[in-house]
């Protein structure tokens, strides 16, 4: 069993009652930073822990919050980041669900240590059950004088609130959440400036994922340097991944960053392997935005390394031979998938959630959503593969946010590891037809699918 | 453009005021178009699941912003409706870690089950089948969306069950 510090009471009866969660440990995090420890030495414990963003880009969570401007006077916001929508990740959920005080007790330390007396949980408004466990949570420790005004008699207030979106996976850029917070499209902003100087209503804001903040709760109560040792160098800490696909236990798991992907994909702790004991083809580790790797590289990087749940590891090789620890969407393919059906897929989901700002990602996604569906459906062209190609590469780095890129990564990883495979559908369109790709074969076409007009 | 002039009556209860007030709350007073998108959740959960341009303009009087920034925000978020749809709106998630475990035949299921065409509301208004983008349940698929609440792990003897269900009124769609 390797070290939990996230889900080690989540097993717990009743955890998700102020109660239960108070009586098992809850909030010592806030007693201890409000009493024994300044808002800085917060800051400084969480340097420490080299934690790192969960939500996908893992830029050092301390580095983050000693960027926020403190010297202007403005009021200060803390923002998590609830808006989990990355094809392949449900881990923020399962943590909110589950154990919601432990992000509130985190938003309250973190909030404390940021200076902010007014701060926000922005979930995606799917997650509308989700949202309700909060805001009751919310009002439970309210009631028991966790928020509000002079908290501990220490002369610090904090209001915290929840706020959902309404279905945009693009409010999960930090500006555009802040927009999206504002009342308005979920449109990414310019940067600079960062939100850490002007985010929310122009105010210094930190944006952090679910579950960097409630891992800041074991942090306090323990050290940052104690942090550091769990992990494997830069890679500290543990990890929410959640699986889906052929496997025989999909779910959310916490793992120590360094596991091997070998133990993570076979041991019956973890996902027990495969389903219906078909061979592995490929796998998407970190969310539907980071390069698919062949089966080849999953287990042992190009350099005959073993490949190990860690962000060094997972991107070692670079996008050449290696991926991304991403957000931890752990999606595994068996031998019956399609590979450009998959990339099609993708291609619709990044299109259906362009925002619309920048060209070359407006008409890009969509660009590459039509060709790679005619390829799927045996009316591709040979020239085609070179111009999915083309289209990726002119998005990536061409936008204001991210998402371009996103939306690039999978094209490209899927073209560079199975450029085969798009011959094939190219090649031979018959045999292509009559497959479905995606349950065991043999079985009837899709329908709506076959049947929507080509444009 | 979509028609927009489908007839709706508008109906702000005490206890719909109430809860948008406790909304607009949470934010500093010259900040109350913040507020706006889970005003919007409350008002069209409180109006058969759809915004006209009329239930539009009275959010806008109600948030004190121009009607243009609710149309705006409405006609870029999918959870809106700007038109009216099923009482039970079926949304399977169509991304492709739940079409891996079979959600694209589960969809024509229940389309054929229903007969009606993806998009298409039964003749009684009941039903509707639409495919959204991913709804965070990977690892639960296939899956769909109703109301407030998820549907995993979804099979056709469950889809058969949840029909039966939504026609005997035993589905809750909201938790207020």
């Amino acid at each position: 069993m390797s070290k939990k510090i996230l889900l080690d009471k989540i097993k717990i009866p009743g955890i998700k009652t102020y109660e239960v969660y108070r009586q098992n440990g809850g909030y010592a995090s806030v007693e201890k930073a409000m009493k024994a420890m300044t808002p800085d030495e917060v800051v400084e414990q969480v340097k420490a822990s080299g934690l790192r963003g969960r939500g996908g880009a893992g830029f050092p969570a301390g580095l983050k919050w000693s960027f926020i401007d403190k010297k202007s006077g403005k009021p200060r916001h803390l923002v998590c980041n609830a808006d989990e929508s990355e094809p392949g990740t449900f881990k923020d959920r399962y943590l909110m669900e589950f154990i919601p005080h432990l992000l509130i007790e985190g938003m309250i330390t973190s909030s404390f240590a940021l200076g902010a007396n007014l701060s926000y949980i922005y979930i995606r408004g799917e997650y509308m059950w989700v949202y309700k466990i909060l805001e009751r949570a919310i009002a439970e420790a309210k009631a028991a004088g966790w928020l509000g005004k002079n908290i501990l008699g220490t002369g610090y207030d904090l209001e915290l609130y929840v706020h959902c979106g309404a279905g945009a996976y693009i409010c999960g850029e930090e500006t555009a959440l802040i927009e999206s917070l504002e009342g308005k499209r979920g449109n990414p902003r310019i940067k600079p400036p960062f939100p850490a100087v002007s985010g929310l209503w122009a105010n210094p804001t930190v944006v952090n994922n679910v579950e960097t903040i409630a891992s800041v709760p074991w942090i306090v109560n323990n050290s940052g340097d104690d942090y550091a040792k769990i992990g494997i160098g830069r890679s500290t800490g543990t990890k929410l991944i959640s699986a889906s696909g052929h496997i025989k236990n999909p779910g959310v798991y916490e793992i120590e960053l360094g596991l091997s992907v070998y133990e993570f994909m076979n041991s019956d702790e973890y996902l027990g392997g495969m389903s219906s004991d078909r061979p592995l083809k490929a796998l998407v580790p970190g969310g539907s935005s980071v390069p698919i790797l062949p089966a080849d590289l999953i287990y042992k990087t190009a350099n005959g390394e073993d490949r190990l749940m860690s962000y060094e590891s997972l991107s070692d090789g670079g996008f050449a031979t290696g991926s991304m620890l991403g957000s931890g969407g752990f999606i595994v393919y068996n031998d019956t998938s399609c590979i450009v059906r998959n990339t099609w897929n993708f291609a619709r989901f990044y299109h259906h959630e362009s925002c619309g700002q920048c060209s070359p990602c407006r008409e890009g996604t969509g660009w590459l959503e039509k060709v790679l569906w005619r390829i799927e459906n045996g009316q591709g062209r040979e020239e085609d593969i070179d111009l999915l190609w083309s289209i990726q590469s002119k998005i990536e780095g061409n936008t204001i946010c991210p998402l371009g890129d996103a939306a690039s990564w999978p094209v490209a990883a899927a073209i560079r590891h199975f450029r085969d495979e798009f011959e094939y559908h190219v090649r031979f369109p018959e045999k292509i037809k009559n497959r479905n790709h995606f349950v065991a074969e043999p079985f009837e076409k899709v329908k709506h699918l076959v049947s929507k007009v080509i444009v | 453009m979509e028609r927009t002039h489908y007839k709706q009556e508008i109906n702000m209860t005490e206890t719909l005021m109430t809860r948008i007030n406790e909304l607009i709350s949470h934010y500093p007073e010259d900040k109350r178009k913040s507020a706006l998108l889970p005003v919007l959740h409350e008002v069209q959960d409180a109006h058969d699941n759809w915004l006209s341009t009329e239930l539009m303009d009275k959010v806008a009087e109600i948030i004190q912003i121009l009607p243009i920034e609710v149309y705006e925000v409405v006609s870029f978020y999918s959870m809106y409706n700007q038109k009216p749809v099923g009482k039970f709106l079926f949304e399977f998630c169509q991304t492709s870690p739940c079409c891996l475990n079979g959600t694209e035949d589960l969809m024509d299921y229940t389309c054929e089950k229903l007969g009606v065409k993806m998009g298409e509301t039964t003749a009684d208004g009941l039903f509707e089948v639409k495919g959204v983008e991913c709804l965070g349940a990977c690892g639960y698929a296939p899956m769909m969306q109703l109301g407030d609440f998820y549907k995993e792990h979804l099979t056709q003897e469950k889809i058969d069950q949840l029909i039966v269900d939504c026609r005997d009124n035993k589905i809750i769609l909201h938790d207020k």
